[in-house]
């Protein structure tokens, strides 16, 4: 059988995978708003949440999309749409196909016609990143056990840990940005984004609570998010 | 919190991802029975050695971050939809921070789970509709004006996310921040040094036991 990386059977293939993401993500929207609701917490405040970050969502998903286009130049749509709907990242994604078609002597300029070198780099795409959904289902309800220990000895000590670990989380991936430092001041543009973002959400942060703006909270993060999108596509050019 | 509605979410959680990872792994079964076309073992396994040894352990730290901080159904969600770093834990974080709910509390689990989910569904469709315009899209986003903003999506997201964090919690944040500057600004490969980054911040945990509450 000839190999099409678009065929018709794989776009059905990559329907079937999201059309079950998408059904789980509603299953646990639901059941967390109906929950909420019977906690007493505030509705506005639930729609609020979905709204905002409904919004927020728009700008990386787009990047994804990237993600998906860069990838389909070599590995077709509807494999890259599934990897990158079910577990995947673009940082797994990219290397793990780079890493199975140099090890098959493939270029990923060219689009693959080889279907057992297709399935190859299927596999290694899908192996490589199941060890998270093994895990979970294994361990969380350890690991959320333990956290109420601590929280129960010490509950500000509870706090300071989990704070600690986003803390933790956050600065590896601020890290990430100082990568290029060496490479001449066009190393140095991710930081110039990083701290205008920083500075766009101090202004939104004195907006909200200086000048009252409660409203702005909700679309801060987005707003400093796409204004420090746009100064990238400005000094990347005079820097650059 | 409230055991019978976190329990629930631990039993559906689990019948979710492991139908996923059945599916998941279906996948390339049923990609290899159609185009009858299974690969070579050692390519697979070249291939698999290039990325599993970090991306496994990474993998699992993973689990051990992002799994307190997501709360139950968050946690069961996201690692199956993906993306955790770029929007799912961004996500879930800015929304409990807004909705003034703590990580691992009842409300902060609703809060959470809601922003995962909808992080998720809005991710599909943006997706879904990108690829259903994509001759129109794709002179647009492959454009070379437009290509810096992309390239510069995460410190344009992590700028505003660390700065509310940071300023909150400052003195707990030095360690890490110093740790970043020392290993970061002097590596090459990012990758290597985040996992290094990881186990160090890991350690932290000692850091506390002798005067944790002198932090704050």
């Amino acid at each position: 059988m000839s190999f099409d990386p678009n065929s018709s059977f794989l776009f059905i293939l990559a329907a079937i995978v999201i059309a079950f993401v998408v059904a789980q993500s509603v299953f646990f929207l639901m059941r967390a708003y109906r929950h909420g609701a019977a906690i007493g917490m505030d509705k506005a405040q639930l729609k609020k949440t979905i709204l905002s970050t409904a919004v927020f969502t728009i700008a990386p998903a787009v990047s994804i999309l990237l993600g998906i286009l860069t990838l389909s130049k070599f590995l077709g749509i509807p494999l890259p749409w599934i990897r990158l709907s079910v577990v995947g990242a673009i940082t797994y994604e990219l290397p793990a196909a780079t890493s199975t078609a140099t090890a098959l002597g493939l270029s990923l300029a060219d689009t693959i016609t080889d279907a057992k070198a297709y399935t190859a780099i299927a596999w290694v795409m899908t192996l490589g990143i199941i060890p998270g959904m093994i895990m979970i289902p294994l361990f969380l309800k350890k690991i959320q056990g333990g956290i109420m220990k601590i929280k129960n000895k010490d509950g500000k000590w509870g706090d300071l840990f989990m704070t600690s670990l986003f803390l933790g989380m956050i600065s590896a991936f601020l890290g990430m940005v100082f990568t290029d430092v060496r490479n001449g001041l066009a190393g140095w543009i991710p930081i110039f984004v990083l701290l205008f973002s920083a500075l766009i959400m101090g202004v939104c942060g004195i907006l909200i609570k200086v000048c009252k703006m409660k409203w702005l909270e909700t679309y801060a993060l987005s707003i400093s998010m796409i204004l420090s999108m746009v100064f990238a596509v400005i000094i990347t050019p005079l820097i650059g | 919190m409230n055991t019978t509605y976190n329990d629930k979410s631990h039993f559906y959680g689990r019948i979710w991802i492991l139908t996923a990872l059945f599916m998941l792994l279906s996948v390339p079964v049923v990609i290899c029975l159609y185009y009858g076309a299974w690969p070579e073992g050692t390519a697979v396994l070249k291939g698999l050695l290039g990325v599993a040894p970090i991306f496994w352990t990474v993998a699992v730290i993973e689990v051990f971050t992002y799994g307190p901080m997501l709360g139950t159904g968050g946690s069961y969600l996201a690692f199956v939809t993906g993306n955790i770093t770029n929007i799912k834990a961004p996500a879930a974080l800015n929304a409990m921070e807004n909705a003034q709910v703590k990580p691992g509390s009842e409300e902060g689990e609703v809060i959470s789970t809601l922003a995962i989910a909808t992080s998720s569904i809005v991710t599909t469709l943006v997706i879904a509709v990108g690829v259903l315009l994509l001759s129109v899209l794709t002179p647009v986003l492959n454009s070379p004006v437009l290509k810096p903003a992309f390239d510069n999506i995460l410190p344009a997201l992590f700028g505003g996310l660390a700065v509310v964090y940071i300023s909150k919690n400052w003195k707990l944040s030095l360690t890490p921040l110093i740790f970043l500057l020392l290993f970061y600004i002097p590596a090459s490969n990012s990758r290597q040094i985040q996992f290094l980054l990881y186990i160090i911040l890991a350690g932290r945990r000692v850091d506390f036991s002798g005067g944790g509450k002198d932090y704050v």
